[in-house]
């Protein structure tokens, strides 16, 4: 097993399904000529040409309009947003008409269209820049909702993303395009729908995805010196969500914590949080606790940004809340 | 800052107090720690203090009154502040002073003591669950989450409960309610004279965790003769040379016991929802009667210690069991119990599991039997003891390779002392 970066992870990704289907292409600001703004499209352009590797304009809603388009009439489009916070300006097209068209068409065309990019808060990029796009999506019927938190899930499903017939939000995050990790060799996909359990444990189930996955690792050490048994499970796709494998660790473990970076607020970790306490209510011994940012804009100085976002002391005071020690 | 003074839980299985005195008066300064009053719970009187300084503002339940656990007995406050707000409704309006309110001055009651109050026992959905496998009244058991929230751990740990049934020493000083009981029961219009006494805390918990035992532990028994004559004579020529140590039958017998314990972990167990746990120690508790009923103090560790240690710390148990002046921690984490109704001349008996444990032994008394050796009658020392044990986590066979252990160990007693 090769160890590589995340970033190195998405562009092998995308190399491998160019090359094994000629109906693949990338568009997006910047993804040929400058290779990408994370450089996740390099040496692309070299190898696919510009018909395949596409540097649009600054338009959003006009390039994502393009991409569902094309993958109307049977292209197998990538779209890429230099930060996933410029969806928004596109977000009729993905909302309304990328997530709606097969259902209205009554199964006549089906989207197979990915967007993906980074998203989440980074550092610095302050209040616009920041937002867990996932958010906006996870609740729209008709989207898939990809968070990969390593370079092997990041490989694996940007594939899996990239062969589904259906529109993909897939996020990749600023913070994780540097982080190394094993990738297997040759040829794999991972499906949706199947979570990860990242470290086992025995005493309280930590669910998290993306950069607060590595957050999670970290704390999970931390508590081990303490004599906790932290298991992290990383759901990888929220939509669909693997929520057997959320319960069955719970169940386990009768405590859960939820993280999330996002601002809180009817978020992801609430939804799982629910799914928790309706589905494995008798073994709860403490209420699921979440940890996730401040329900505030993002600030871009250096300190509150830190005091909004969720950090290893409020993990570890989640855990020992759930524990009661 | 007004400070509540709340009946505290201190024990697991309380559930109301009696304020046997008042150390303290109305109008008294108070400070952090002072023993304040002594009260008698179901197992012991013990004493109680003051969690914050202040005056001693008012006394709500007086000496003699009992009062459920989480009651408010008593304000300690400044001399000038405000206390209505901690007051019940009626009293408040009496005591109230010209002193601007402060209605957000928290009382500082413990947690714990709050969820009593309200009636109302807080229990994570999992403690729920397994209590209700288990069988475990959950108003028995004192919550250490959040807000008193009973949770797993609190099951976990063995709760200190009354013995076995049929424990009760016939002491002539308690006799008369059984009597007033029968006639009560033979002719039940009221016209024929009868008593209603009221429960004392320990007789209600008592009645409480054996109907509760026997209820959702499923029971069997093993019964077996022993020898006792070697263990008789070692008894005696203990005594011969010391006169400082007096070792009974129930220490020879718990050091016994104790010993296959060890070598038969499986007994030494409870069944605790979906996972058996084995105890990595030996406390034995052994049932003793008192007026009132019965308590089991708890010989922590017997494995590790010689006949002789036994002998001096049951003794000095048992005394302070009859004084009522047990500590908690000296009548918890029990892990079997050994109850003793020889001295009553009872031949042998069946007990009532004390929950969470997994067995109890039941001693009849040792008597003089023709028995039969190499062919002849000999006059033979002989005791029986019955094990009751928790069928979910111990089986006929366990059960009775670990009593044959103990018969073996009471008959051969150099293994008790070597």
């Amino acid at each position: 097993m090769a160890i590589i970066t995340y970033r190195e992870a998405l562009n092998q990704a995308l190399r491998e399904e160019m090359r094994r289907d000629p109906r693949v292409f990338l568009m997006g600001e910047e993804v040929a000529l400058y290779q990408g703004a994370y450089k996740v499209s390099q040496g692309l352009l070299e190898e696919f040409g510009s018909k395949r590797v596409i540097d649009t304009p600054i338009s959003e809603a006009g390039f994502t309009g393009v991409g569902i388009g094309a993958a109307m009439v049977g292209l197998r489009p990538i779209v890429e947003m230099m930060t996933f916070n410029f969806a928004l300006v596109a977000i009729d097209q993905i909302v309304n008409q990328a997530a709606k068209i097969l259902y209205m068409s009554g199964g006549q065309y089906n989207v197979p269209l990915v967007i993906r990019g980074p998203g989440g808060p980074a550092h610095q990029l302050a209040a616009q820049h920041s937002q867990s796009m996932e958010s906006y999506f996870y609740h729209v019927p008709g989207l898939k909702i990809v968070r990969p938190g390593t370079p092997k899930d990041a490989k694996g499903l940007l594939k899996s993303a990239i062969r589904d017939d259906d529109p993909v939000i897939f996020i990749e995050s600023e913070l994780l395009y540097g982080t190394k990790g094993e990738v297997p060799d040759g040829e794999y996909t991972i499906p949706f729908g199947v979570g990860e359990i990242k470290r086992e444990g025995r005493d309280v189930t930590i669910v998290a995805y993306s950069t607060m996955l590595l957050l999670a690792l970290q704390v999970a050490e931390e508590l081990e010196k303490e004599g906790i048994s932290a298991e992290v499970v990383d759901p990888r796709t929220l939509r669909p969500l693997d929520t057997e494998i959320i319960i069955e660790s719970v169940k386990k473990t009768n405590h859960a914590v939820v993280m999330e970076s996002g601002a809180g607020f009817a978020g992801i970790a609430t939804v799982i949080g629910a799914i928790i306490s309706e589905q494995a209510f008798d073994y709860l011994d403490a209420p699921v606790e979440r940890v996730t940012g401040a329900n505030a804009p993002t600030p871009y100085a250096k300190n509150l940004e830190r005091a909004k976002a969720p950090s290893k002391e409020r993990v570890i005071a989640a855990v020992k809340k759930v524990l009661a020690i | 800052m007004a400070i509540s003074v709340v009946m505290p839980r201190l024990s697991d299985t309380m559930e109301e107090g009696k304020i046997l005195r008042w150390l303290k008066q109305e109008g008294d300064r108070i400070e952090v720690g002072d023993i304040i009053a002594e009260i008698q719970t179901d197992k012991a009187d013990i004493e109680m203090e003051a969690f914050g300084s202040g005056t001693l503002r008012t006394i709500l339940i007086g000496a003699g009154e009992s009062a459920p656990v989480g009651r408010l007995i008593g304000v300690i406050a400044e001399e000038d502040e405000d206390i209505s707000t901690l007051l019940p409704p009626v009293m408040g309006l009496a005591v109230q002073s010209a002193s601007p309110t402060r209605p957000g001055a928290p009382a500082l009651t413990p947690p714990i003591l709050q969820t009593v109050a309200s009636g109302r026992v807080k229990a994570s959905p999992l403690a729920k669950r397994l209590a209700r496998e288990q069988g475990i009244d959950l108003s028995m058991v004192s919550g250490s989450g959040p807000g008193g929230r009973v949770i797993r751990r609190d099951l976990a740990a063995p709760i200190p409960s009354a013995a076995a049934v049929g424990q009760r020493a016939p002491s002539t000083s308690t006799a008369p309610p059984a009597a007033k009981r029968a006639v009560a029961v033979a002719s039940p219009t009221p016209s024929v004279g009868f008593e209603d006494r009221d429960l004392s805390p320990m007789r209600r918990a008592i009645a409480k965790r054996v109907a509760q035992s026997m209820a959702t532990v499923p029971h069997f028994y093993l019964t077996v003769e022993v020898a006792m004559d070697k263990a008789t004579e070692l008894r005696e020529s203990i005594q011969a040379q010391t006169s400082d140590l007096k070792v009974t039958f129930t220490d020879i017998i718990i050091k016994a016991v104790a010993i296959a314990l060890e070598r038969h972990p499986a007994v030494n167990t409870s069944f605790v929802g979906e996972q058996i746990r084995v105890y990595s120690q030996v406390n034995i508790g052994i049932a003793v009667a008192l007026e009132e009923g019965l308590i089991s103090p708890v010989l922590r560790d017997c494995s590790r210690k010689s006949l002789a240690q036994i002998a001096r710390e049951t003794k000095g148990l048992i005394e302070r069991a009859r004084a009522q002046k047990l500590r908690p921690e000296e009548y918890s984490g029990g892990t079997f119990t050994l109850s003793n109704l020889g001295m009553y001349e009872i031949e042998e008996f069946t007990a009532i599991i004390n929950p969470p444990e997994a067995a109890i032994l039941a001693i009849g008394r040792i008597q003089s039997k023709p028995v039969i050796v190499d062919g002849g009658v000999q006059i033979g020392q002989r005791m029986r003891m019955t094990l009751s044990c928790d069928h979910r986590a111990v089986d006929g066979m366990t059960g009775a390779i670990f009593l044959q252990e103990v018969k073996r160990l009471l008959e051969h007693p150099l293994d008790l002392v070597l």
